[in-house]
């Protein structure tokens, strides 16, 4: 015989044992030794997804439609596979922003919006309570059904008892403050709570232990294993139906839209999200639960069906209900310490949901929905206390308890009606709702704040108007034409066919609507519209969170007192706690004590980490922006800055190039610089070397011309002497003087040149038959050969005949004396016309062939000979000739003669009339 | 090389709770006296942790 007393003890204890194992776990975190630091404790604490709903509720489920429970079980599964891509990420990204719920990260993800924060946490709000609610229902119920033993009794429905004699009512009142004892002992910046992880951890033992108790009890037990279990099971007229899809079971399009649910869920439901990412220790224990939570799943399902099946055959048809079979199978076969251990089992499970649960949405409620507007109306009264840590407790004290009596509230209200059935799965849709946001916002820069905000709101509508309304509806809340006949009658807008779409159950239905609307919203209005500054910083921060292994400080113009900053932590999480963590901070940047930081931007983050971790993102941004003078960077400055940016850049690379065609410039100048200086030096030469040309035949003229003055006696054939030198001295002067004047003309370009097309051979003769007479004077024999043919060329036919001319009569002036002869022949070259003036004379040393075309330069000895020539008439030549693109040389050794060549190309490429001097004049 | 393995055993996963495969275990015969589909699902459940026990603790 159980009584209320005994149950009531046990049940005590329990809880006693639950608050010792949280009290220890705080005590070992407080003193640096977790021993929540493993990856087993990770992967079980994670088990408190299983709640009564799955301890009862699976059990339920299945006697109403067989195998159709495992897919809530299989989605997490598979989601599983997929945590060491999304879950990691998840937690590196509320790691590194200091995130602590579900409405933070979505809040902080879009700019830091509080109104998103508080949409969020409207939504999971409404989704969860229902699911408190079941959870104190399973409690209550629970413990009356035990009271009774060793009856079998379903507590009487539709007397809802008297208020203070409701055991729900102190269910949740001992539930609220429990959570409150160890929920929110002190505030932490991080939000975790070590003791509770511990507490829960154990929980999921106990649960799942308890379960297969029952399961081998009765399995083994009663029946003689599996095989003969399924064997009496097939006696049951819905048996067959029950272990097949297609009928009650659900459809293979329902099984895939509950396996899609529970894979949402386990990623978005409030608690899993506290437990899986805020009080994740490392991320690296996650590689273990990827398969231990999995492994546990299947564990506590192994046994469902065959409860369900014994269940059914032991008790008669609706004399007990199917949700209660864990508990009243053992009791019904007297097993008196099964049905107790059953009983904490599920008292394990609630109370684990229920703890998480209220934790994670009080948390949010007093970050995204209160402090936001405690900020915004009461922000001076806020600031005349100087610690507001106490004030942050209270709120999520106060919120917890809210929470809880909301549960109970709802649970009143709905009584055994419909709502409490299929609460579980209704939360879960509810929770959906923030995949696309929570996913966009993790793998999609583009995603903005308008764009989640239009897709969950959009997506809670929808989901409300198919899910929630009907459950009412059902309840008797609402009329139920509302379901039937749609509401006002309009056929279409029946909240459980959409738009007329029938075939899918009112969960694929409303999930299917719902997330429809939510996606499309979310990107539709995302693509449309742009994110602003703050977004696209928080999306980077996001999306890009492996890949920015250092936080990049921002832009930041603005100054702070690193004791406002300080005081302000301080206010929040005890001054204390502030002082430590900023001295960590130093300690991290290197500095001896606090004082030796600089506030910069990189403190102002710290800050507002540490603040967000206590309040919330958005509410941290609000709070720090009073003592941070910030100028906000807008998007012009930010335009403008990589702006100046490229400006640089742009500017960098031309004043490269500057210096590279400077140096250019430079070295072109320094070999100018060096030419101009040759020039100087051989223009000083030029003339002096004119002037000692000219004083020469000066210096004769003069001469005789003072002797035929001072002595007129001189007889007249001596005066005819004299006076032929004189005038012969004279023609040589003005001669030199002419030729200065043309090899000056030649040099600078400004000689006047008339081409024409003529015949090379005719040019030759006629120079020829110029120089006759002097030919004649010396006695010198000239041999012409030239070709039958000659191509025409293009050339200054007086200019040609100079060098002819210069040519023969160098070769006459050097020939042998007695006997000279003179050679000319003309060649016709492939691309050139070449011309050779060949004397017998002394001939030319090789060294000097190419002085000889140098000014002024003769070669013989010039003191015991007279000089025979200006000096200039080669170099003249050679200028002409190169004018025309040719070439002028001398071949010759002593005492075999010379040859002078030149050739002249048939098509000249020079530009005819621009000799360039300064090359042309060493030549 | 982990993340991916684990998500191709996602994808597998997928396949084996799903049309059609779920269809040729879904004919209501039994397997040593326990119904097929319960054993299917159980079986290939429990085949897809050892595969991630596998995966996960071969790359330690």
């Amino acid at each position: 015989m159980l009584l209320a007393g005994g149950i009531l003890l046990t049940s005590f204890a329990y809880l006693g044992i639950l608050f010792a194992i949280a009290y220890y776990g705080d005590k070992r975190a407080d003193a640096g030794r977790s021993i929540i630091a493993n990856p087993t404790i990770y992967a079980l604490s994670m088990a408190v997804y299983a709640t009564s709903w799955t301890f009862y509720g699976s059990v339920g489920r299945a006697a109403a439609s067989g195998v159709g429970f495992l897919p809530i079980y299989l989605g997490p599964t598979l989601m599983a596979a997929l945590w060491w891509l999304v879950l990691r990420k998840m937690i590196r990204i509320s790691k590194v922003n200091r995130i602590t719920s579900i409405a933070d990260f979505i809040a902080a993800r879009y700019g830091k919006s509080a109104m998103l924060g508080g949409l969020v946490t409207v939504i999971a709000v409404i989704g969860i309570i229902p699911y408190i609610a079941l959870q104190l229902k399973a409690v209550s119920a629970s413990f009356l059904i035990l009271l009774q033993y060793p009856a079998v009794v379903m507590p009487p429905k539709g007397h809802p008892v008297v208020l203070w004699q409701d055991t729900a009512l102190y269910v949740a009142l001992l539930l609220a403050a429990f959570t409150v004892l160890f929920g929110t002992r002190h505030l932490d910046a991080t939000e975790r709570h070590e003791g509770m992880v511990a507490a829960i951890a154990f929980e999921s033992l106990v649960k799942l232990l308890a379960f297969l108790a029952v399961g081998v009890f009765v399995t083994f037990g009663l029946y003689g294993g599996f095989a003969d279990l399924f064997e009496h099971a097939a006696q049951l007229p819905r048996a067959t139906q029950l272990l097949t899809l297609g009928g009650p079971a659900g459809t293979y399009g329902s099984w895939i839209g509950l396996i899609l649910l529970s894979m949402l869920s386990i990623l978005f439901l409030p608690r899993q999200f506290q437990i899986s990412v805020v009080e994740n220790v490392n991320e690296n224990h996650l590689s273990k639960a990827v398969w231990l939570f999995p492994l546990y799943l299947f564990a506590i399902n192994i046994f469902v069906l065959p409860i369900t099946f014994a269940g059914l055959m032991h008790f008669h048809s609706g004399q007990v209900d199917a949700d209660t079979f864990v508990l009243t199978l053992p009791m019904a076969h007297g097993r008196e310490a099964l049905a107790l251990f059953a009983f904490i089992g599920g008292l394990s499970a609630a109370t684990g949901m229920v703890i998480v649960e209220t934790i994670a949405l009080s948390t949010m409620i007093c970050n995204d929905l209160v402090m936001p507007v405690l900020l915004r109306w009461q922000a001076r009264r806020l600031s005349e206390r100087s610690d507001l840590s106490g004030l942050l407790l209270g709120i999520r004290r106060g919120a917890i308890v809210v929470l809880m009596m909301l549960g109970y509230v709802y649970y009143r209200a709905a009584g055994e009606a419909y709502a409490l059935v299929s609460i579980g799965l209704v939360s879960f849709a509810a929770v959906a709702q923030f995949a696309p946001a929570m996913l966009g916002g993790m793998y999609w820069k583009q995603g903005t704040h308008t764009g989640a905000f239009s897709g969950l709101t959009l997506g809670f509508a929808l989901w409300a108007y198919t899910l929630l309304l009907p459950s009412f509806a059902k309840s008797g809340w609402l009329p139920i034409s509302f379901i039937q006949q749609g509401p006002l009658g309009i056929e279409w807008l029946k909240p459980l066919s959409l738009f007329g779409l029938n075939g899918l159950d009112d969960i694929s239905h409303s999930l299917f609507w719902s997330l429809l609307a939510n996606v499309g919203g979310y990107v539709t209005v995302s693509l449309l519209g742009r994110p602003s500054i703050r977004e696209h910083a928080q999306a980077l921060l996001f999306v890009d969170v492996f890949r920015t292994t250092r936080r990049r400080s921002n832009p930041w113009r603005g100054s702070a007192s690193l004791q406002d900053m300080l005081t302000l932590v301080g206010r929040f999480l005890g001054p204390q706690r502030a002082e430590e963590a900023f001295a960590g901070y130093a300690a991290s940047r290197g500095a001896k004590s606090l004082r030796e930081i600089e506030p910069d931007a990189e403190l102002v983050r710290f800050a507002e980490t540490q603040l967000a971790g206590a309040i919330g993102a958005s509410s941290a941004r609000v709070m720090l922006a009073s003592v941070v003078k910030e100028e906000p960077l807008s998007m012009d400055e930010v335009l403008n800055i990589l702006d100046e940016a490229s400006q640089l850049i742009t500017y960098s690379h031309q004043l490269e190039q500057k210096s590279q065609q400077l140096e250019a410039a430079t070295s072109e100048l320094r070999a100018a610089n060096e030419r101009l200086k040759e020039l100087d030096r051989m223009k000083d030469d030029f003339i002096s070397t004119v002037t000692h040309e000219l004083r020469t035949p000066l210096t004769s003229i003069r001469a005789f011309s003072e002797i035929l003055q001072s002595d007129p006696r001189l007889t007249l054939a001596k005066r005819e002497e004299f006076i032929g030198i004189i005038v012969k001295e004279s023609e040589r002067l003005s001669r030199l003087i002419n030729q200065v004047l043309d090899l000056s003309k030649l040099e600078s370009g400004r000689a006047e040149w008339h081409s024409a097309e003529l015949d090379l051979r005719d040019v030759i003769e006629d120079s020829v038959s110029t120089t006759q007479p002097l030919l004649r004077e010396h006695g010198v024999e000239l041999t012409l050969d030239l070709p039958e043919r000659a191509p025409r060329l293009r050339v200054d036919r007086d200019r040609l005949k100079q060098v002819m001319l210069n040519l023969i009569s160098n070769a006459v002036k050097f020939c042998d004396r007695r006997d000279g002869r003179i050679a000319i022949a003309l060649h016709v070259l492939p691309e050139a016309l070449r011309v050779d003036v060949r004397d017998n004379g002394t001939g030319i040393d090789p060294a000097d062939h190419e002085t000889i075309f140098e000014k002024f330069r003769q070669v013989g000895d010039t003191l015991t000979e007279k000089p025979q020539g200006t000096g200039l008439g080669l170099p003249i030549s050679r200028q002409i000739i190169e004018h025309f693109g040719g070439t002028l040389w001398v071949e010759s050794a002593r005492g075999q003669g010379a040859t002078f060549s030149f050739t002249l190309p048939l098509h000249p490429q020079v530009a005819q009339g621009t000799a360039s001097p300064a090359s042309e004049m060493t030549a | 090389m982990v993340a991916q393995r684990l998500v191709a055993l996602f994808v597998l996963g997928c396949l084996l709770f799903s049309y059609p495969l779920l269809s040729l275990f879904n004919t209501g015969g039994t397997l040593w006296g326990i119904p097929l589909l319960y054993v299917y699902l159980f079986g290939a459940w429990g085949a897809l942790i050892a595969l991630m026990v596998l995966v996960v603790e071969r790359s330690r």
